[in-house]
């Protein structure tokens, strides 16, 4: 069951067009790895679908609805769509708890004291429990990605977006976070991911998409796009990728 | 160097000597003690001259290292020698200020000490001072908690988004385009005899301390609405797309997110601002209210001396710099907390 709809989606910065029409169909429980040199449109397309920037044309829709465009209502979306960022983007004058409750508490709703439970067993799960008083600083990259990602589950989303999320971080840390979308994956989460770790996307992917200058231009099964690449730009890409040791 | 060391101790040394003197003629009858606290100081004086001479005596030492091949020696005991003469310079020239400092109170027979720092003015005048420097305290407190709040909604109005922000925008742009303009003494004149002139309601009962309050806030909370503004867009982008991204609107985010941490930020900058609101207390006189300042004036003219006037110097010196250290520790605080410490 298709999950989420992007539609022929144009986006542009000024007078840089961004997104030239990109199509995707992600079906529940699918982990999608959009991969591409940078500036390809892979952290576009995915802010594009938490509407974090506004898209000229084409439409998104999430679970059947449509969710671009005016009157949609973009925070409730939000709730379903959850978002890591490459830089953690953390709230540094929070405590980790502060963080992962701060939008269940003030958005869903939530009691505090059941938000910070809930937060509590999800911080356990990732390792974090005892770090639930530091602030963001106290903390390594891999800590601080791994919070993120708690913070963005925190508030149960159907799906989630991850934006390069182990680009920012020492090699030795990459894996501790990896091993989290892993165990997501296992799990049953939809997730879009923008990643630069062939190995991790050949080993997760249901699908892969390579992006080049604003178009997916090539997609299909791990298997398909990394063992036999039919584009010349996905078999370049992926040899520059091989040779620079990161397959 | 360790001869222009040289040249420059004794030179302050002579400096502070002469100086030293012309204090030791003012003082009519000086008792023993402030001869002996003279005598000291001029001793404390010639303090640069053993490191100026120590480092004289590098030379010859260096020397013998260079004859004996040691260059490495030679080196370390060159660097200790400009080291010396380095330091005896930076308080000989210290030492040159003071003098200076010192000469210029005692000149022309003291007139500046007479004229400034009559000991008998202050104590007849120090009390009534005090007590009128308590209207400016009051003033400039009430002007701060108001302007805190009128600043961040003027900010928060200037950084309002769409269409449909934009009128509020230009009322909040326009606003502090204007009251940066005026001087405050401008506005406190307007407001204190204007809105009484005018009776417009409400505002013509109140009191002058208020209109003094309001002028001030007026005035102050466009400059800080600036600061609040250049704190709240100092923050990174990622962190609005962070609190977004979680479904926090507009609204939640600023009073979360954004504007506790832009707070943390321009507490410098807005003490600045405060001590500038502060001083300009010393303004309200224009509008008839009795602050420290006019007080110390109506006691100026009265003795014709303006030492009344220093004191309300010192009075605005010695609340300024409590609250200049108090916000170095609050940083500091942060600071320490952000690196490491748990909550």
């Amino acid at each position: 069951m298709t999950f989420l709809q992007i539609r022929e989606v144009h986006q542009s910065y000024g007078h840089t067009k961004v997104l030239k029409g990109v199509s995707l169909d992600v079906n529940r429980h699918e982990v999608v790895c959009l991969i591409g040199a940078s500036g390809s449109g892979k952290s576009t397309l995915l802010r594009c679908i938490n509407a974090l920037e506004p898209i000229d044309s084409g439409e998104i829709l999430v679970d059947g609805d449509v969710v671009t465009g005016a009157g949609v209502d973009v925070n409730r979306l939000r709730r379903n769509v959850g978002m890591v960022f490459q830089s953690y983007n953390l709230f540094p004058h929070m405590t980790v708890l502060r963080n992962v409750t701060l939008a269940p508490v003030r958005v869903g709703g939530v009691p505090r004291d059941q938000a910070e439970e809930q937060a509590m067993a999800l911080l356990g799960r990732v390792g974090m429990a005892d770090k639930a008083g530091c602030y963001p600083d106290a903390l390594s990259g891999g800590q601080q990605q791994r919070v993120a990602i708690v913070r963005a589950l925190a508030t149960n989303p159907q799906v989630l977006l991850l934006d390069e999320i182990t680009a920012a971080l020492d090699p030795e840390l990459v894996g501790d976070v990896l091993a989290i979308v892993r165990e997501l994956a296992v799990d049953g989460l939809t997730m879009l991911l923008a990643t630069h770790e062939m190995g991790f996307a050949r080993e997760v992917a249901s699908q892969v998409c390579f992006l080049h200058q604003g178009r997916i231009l090539e997609r299909g099964t791990a298997e398909q796009v990394f063992g036999d690449p039919q584009e010349e730009r996905t078999q370049q890409f992926l040899s520059r990728v091989l040779t620079a040791g990161r397959a | 160097m360790a001869g222009v060391a040289m040249l420059i101790t004794v030179g302050a040394f002579g400096a502070a000597g002469l100086a030293l003197a012309s204090v030791h003629r003012l003082i009519e009858t000086p008792s023993a003690f402030v001869t002996a606290i003279l005598w000291v100081g001029a001793a404390a004086a010639g303090v640069p001259i053993i490191n100026a001479v120590r480092a004289m005596l590098t030379a010859p030492r260096r020397a013998g290292f260079i004859s004996d091949g040691d260059l490495a020696g030679a080196r370390q005991v060159a660097a200790n020698g400009r080291e010396l003469a380095a330091t005896a310079m930076g308080y000989a020239l210290a030492v040159l200020l003071g003098s200076a400092i010192l000469a210029f109170i005692t000149a022309n027979d003291g007139a500046i000490s007479t004229t400034f720092l009559r000991w008998d003015f202050i104590r007849q005048s120090w009390e009534g001072i005090a007590r009128a420097f308590l209207v400016n305290i009051e003033v400039a407190i009430g002007a701060q908690v108001l302007v805190l709040v009128v600043g961040l909604v003027l900010a928060v109005m200037r950084l309002l988004p769409g269409r449909a922000g934009r009128p509020l925008r230009w009322i909040a742009t326009l606003y502090v385009d204007v009251f940066r303009a005026i001087p405050s003494i401008i506005v406190l004149y307007l407001v204190g005899f204007g809105l009484s002139l005018a009776q417009v309601p409400i505002v013509r009962d109140f009191s002058p301390l208020w209109l003094a309050i309001m002028a001030l806030t007026l005035t102050y909370s466009a400059y800080v609405a600036e600061v609040y503004r250049a704190g709240i867009e100092s923050l990174h982008p990622s962190q609005w797309s962070a609190a977004r991204s979680l479904g926090l609107s507009y609204p939640m985010t600023l009073r979360t997110v954004i504007v506790p941490q832009a707070v943390r930020r321009i507490v410098p900058p807005l003490l600045n601002d405060f001590i500038g609101l502060q001083k300009d207390t010393a303004l309200i006189g224009v509008m008839g209210v009795t602050d420290a300042f006019m007080q110390a004036r109506l006691v100026s003219s009265s003795v014709f001396n303006l030492t009344p006037v220093i004191v309300v110097a010192v009075l605005f010196v010695i609340i300024t710099i409590p609250q200049a250290r108090f916000v170095d520790r609050m940083i500091e605080r942060e600071q320490g907390r952000r690196a490491g410490r748990t909550s």
